[in-house]
């Protein structure tokens, strides 16, 4: 029956990346943009043209093309990036801790600023508190990440200049990670000189990506748990002797937290989305960064590799979130 | 002789809007004594249990009146105090067991977390303490039970472990809200035996809240009726089914076919006496100024 889902499951998402896929590898290449005359220099003959066409496997129909590139992926060859001339799959897997580290810390943040402000607000329902955090939510929300990167580039890189605005590290330093996964590498070699200067740099794109998604959690968990602390479960826990705040944590979040945590889900895959932005304005070599170049140079292969490593990770983040649901659901988990 | 159990002296509450909700209730609870606190729905029984425990929703403000539980002014005191207070000294058998359980955490830390981390019982202790209660209110499977989510029990089983944990702490005053209205009616007179005998062999006061006069006939040694959040009479339960004084309760009983032909359909109250009540306490509310608040 478990592994009936699980199956089930697994096929879903193979067709959710096989459709993914398709769609934009037609696409990319229907839109105007020829990565081939993007390559040579100007004067260059038809011939030349042609050579270069097929030697990236361009002269062949769509449907041909589809095939031969996705014969490649099954046996993990994602075919060679035209403008950089390097295997796809070893330049978006050179790129992708980066990003991953960038979402998972904005993510971390999120989580963290938005369920204090709700658990707060829930709190001090009622009063001028909770006014205060429905005021800063509402702003945080009314503005997307890329404009809280130019804000936060402004007000800490320009006018109190504190944190790095630029690139993923300081590059006079000297690295010695084996791994692309910094941060956490700087961790586990205890050496907190550069997990620091790494989150020096992390920080603000972190916020701008946070923000919103704090402001979302603050609003919606604020509201669920409000739902939750009127019902009598809740106060009978308070005739025991619990404080409020023992209530809302011990009661009452588990509780609340479902609707959230679904939302979550959904919002930390545009939070990802998110990065290819920020991590331009921030000059953060991650993959979003690169998938900006891959898209400006028509670099048909590695765009693809870019946006199939993106679908995935999608996939899997949905996958998580409805397997802690079901954690979280006792329900669920016996019914 | 000691102090009174639960004292209200003239306690008022108002809503948001000023409408009052309860009108100078004053009511007293002796050691061990069951008083069971009449009338029909949103006649305010809810509300004076919520004031008693300090679980009021937020609409509701108290504007005059004091509550002293064993001697202690539950006004006077800070926040917290109060809280700890009516934790140790007070618990609620609540009106629907399907509610009053966390539907995501387990029966067993359910009942021993008030025991462990509010009385400060070592963990084996407040397990012990637990599986007795379980015993007397004649749950044989504890072992079950306890490691069992809210939604695996039935409604009448939640409400044995409900009241096994009210009992559990050894609290001095249940507030027991209409605790049999949500079951069927099988169930309900077992569960109402239950309370009776746990509240005789541990000689706990009851606060109990039913709109019932069968069940108040059955249970308490006292009676409040209330109506309008007003208390209209209050007598020993046996005086008042013998001789009731006031035309409300007259005609609360008159509805209520148990005490006259018992194949009688149930007949709403009266409407004259209905329509004097009201004017009684239309003429009170002009007349009535909170002495503070
Ligand atoms: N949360 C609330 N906010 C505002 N008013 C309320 C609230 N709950 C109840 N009331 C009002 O307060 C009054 C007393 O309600 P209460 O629940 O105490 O009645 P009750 O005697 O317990 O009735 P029932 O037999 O239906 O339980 C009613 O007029 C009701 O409409
Ligand atoms: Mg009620």
């Amino acid at each position: 029956m478990l592994l009936q889902r699980f199956l089930i499951r697994l096929l879903t998402m193979a067709i959710t990346l096989f459709g993914v896929a398709v769609v934009v590898f037609v696409v990319i290449r229907v839109a105007p943009g020829d990565p081939i005359a993007m390559m040579l220099p100007p004067g260059a003959t038809d011939a030349d043209i042609a050579r270069l066409r097929a030697l990236y496997g361009l002269d062949k129909t769509i449907v041909q093309q589809f095939f031969i590139w996705l014969s490649g992926v099954v046996r993990g060859d994602f075919g060679t990036s035209i403008s950089l001339r390097q295997d796809v799959l070893g330049l978006v897997f050179n790129r992708l801790p980066a990003t991953l580290e960038l979402a998972i810390v904005a993510l971390l943040m999120a989580v963290a600023i938005g369920g204090t402000a709700a658990i707060l607000g829930a709190r001090e329902r009622g009063t001028a508190v909770e006014a205060g955090i429905d005021i800063a939510s509402g702003t945080a929300l009314s503005i997307p990440d890329f404009l809280w990167g130019l804000v936060l580039i402004l007000l800490f890189g320009v006018l109190v200049p504190v944190f790095d605005i630029s690139g993923r590290v300081s590059p006079q330093l000297d690295l010695p990670f084996v791994t692309q996964f910094y941060l956490f590498e700087s961790v586990l070699r205890l050496r907190f000189d550069l997990t620091w200067d790494l989150l020096k740099h992390m920080l603000m794109p972190a916020v701008a990506l946070a923000l919103p998604l704090a402001a979302i959690i603050a609003q919606l968990l604020k509201q669920s748990l409000k739902e939750v602390l009127d019902l009598d479960y809740v106060v009978l826990a308070r005739v025991k002797g619990f404080s409020e705040t023992q209530v809302i944590l011990r009661e009452a979040l588990k509780n609340a937290a479902l609707p959230t945590l679904t939302l979550v889900g959904v919002q930390f895959t545009f939070l990802i989305g998110g990065t290819v932005i920020v991590e331009r304005l921030f000059s953060y070599e991650g993959l979003g960064n690169m998938a900006i170049d891959a898209v400006i140079n028509r670099d048909l292969p590695l765009i693809q590799g870019i946006v199939l490593v993106f679908a995935l990770l999608f996939v899997l983040i949905n996958l998580t979130v409805d397997m802690m649901y079901a954690l979280l659901n006792p329900r669920l988990r016996h019914g | 002789m000691s102090a009174t159990c639960l004292e209200i002296r003239n306690l008022s509450a108002v809503l948001a809007n000023g409408q009052r909700v309860l009108r100078s209730v004053s009511l007293a609870v002796e050691p061990g004594e069951v008083r069971a606190l009449v009338g029909e729905s949103g006649a305010g029984k809810t509300m004076i249990g919520k004031a008693v425990l300090g679980v009021l929703p937020l609409s509701v403000r108290i504007v005059e009146g004091d509550m002293l539980l064993e001697g202690e002014n539950l006004g006077r005191l800070s926040p917290k105090a109060r809280r700890t207070l009516i934790g140790t000294r007070t618990a609620l058998i609540p009106q629907d067991p399907l509610t009053a359980l966390n539907p995501s955490r387990r029966i067993g830390p359910q009942m021993t977390d008030r025991l462990v981390r509010i009385l400060g019982w070592n963990g084996e202790r407040a397990d012990q303490r637990i599986r007795q209660l379980l015993e007397e209110v004649q749950i044989r499977d504890p072992d079950r039970v306890l490691k069992s989510y809210p939604h695996e029990l039935s409604g009448g089983m939640r409400q044995r472990v409900l009241i096994a944990a009210a009992f559990a702490a050894e609290p001095r005053l249940i507030v027991a809200d209409e605790p049999t209205t949500a079951l069927d009616v099988t169930v309900q007179k077992q569960i109402l035996r239950l309370i009776a005998q746990l509240q005789r062999e541990h000689g706990t006061a009851i606060l109990f809240v039913t709109h019932d006069l069968g069940v108040v006939a059955k249970i308490s040694q006292k009676v409040s009726v209330l109506y309008a959040g007003k208390v209209v009479e209050e007598a020993e339960t046996a005086a008042l089914f013998a001789a009731p004084q006031h035309p409300y309760t007259r005609a609360l009983m008159a509805a209520t076919p148990r005490y006259t032909d018992p194949l009688a359909s149930l007949k709403p109250v009266d409407e004259a006496v209905l329509a004097g009540l009201a004017a009684e306490i239309a003429a009170a509310d002009r007349a009535w100024r909170p002495r503070h608040g």
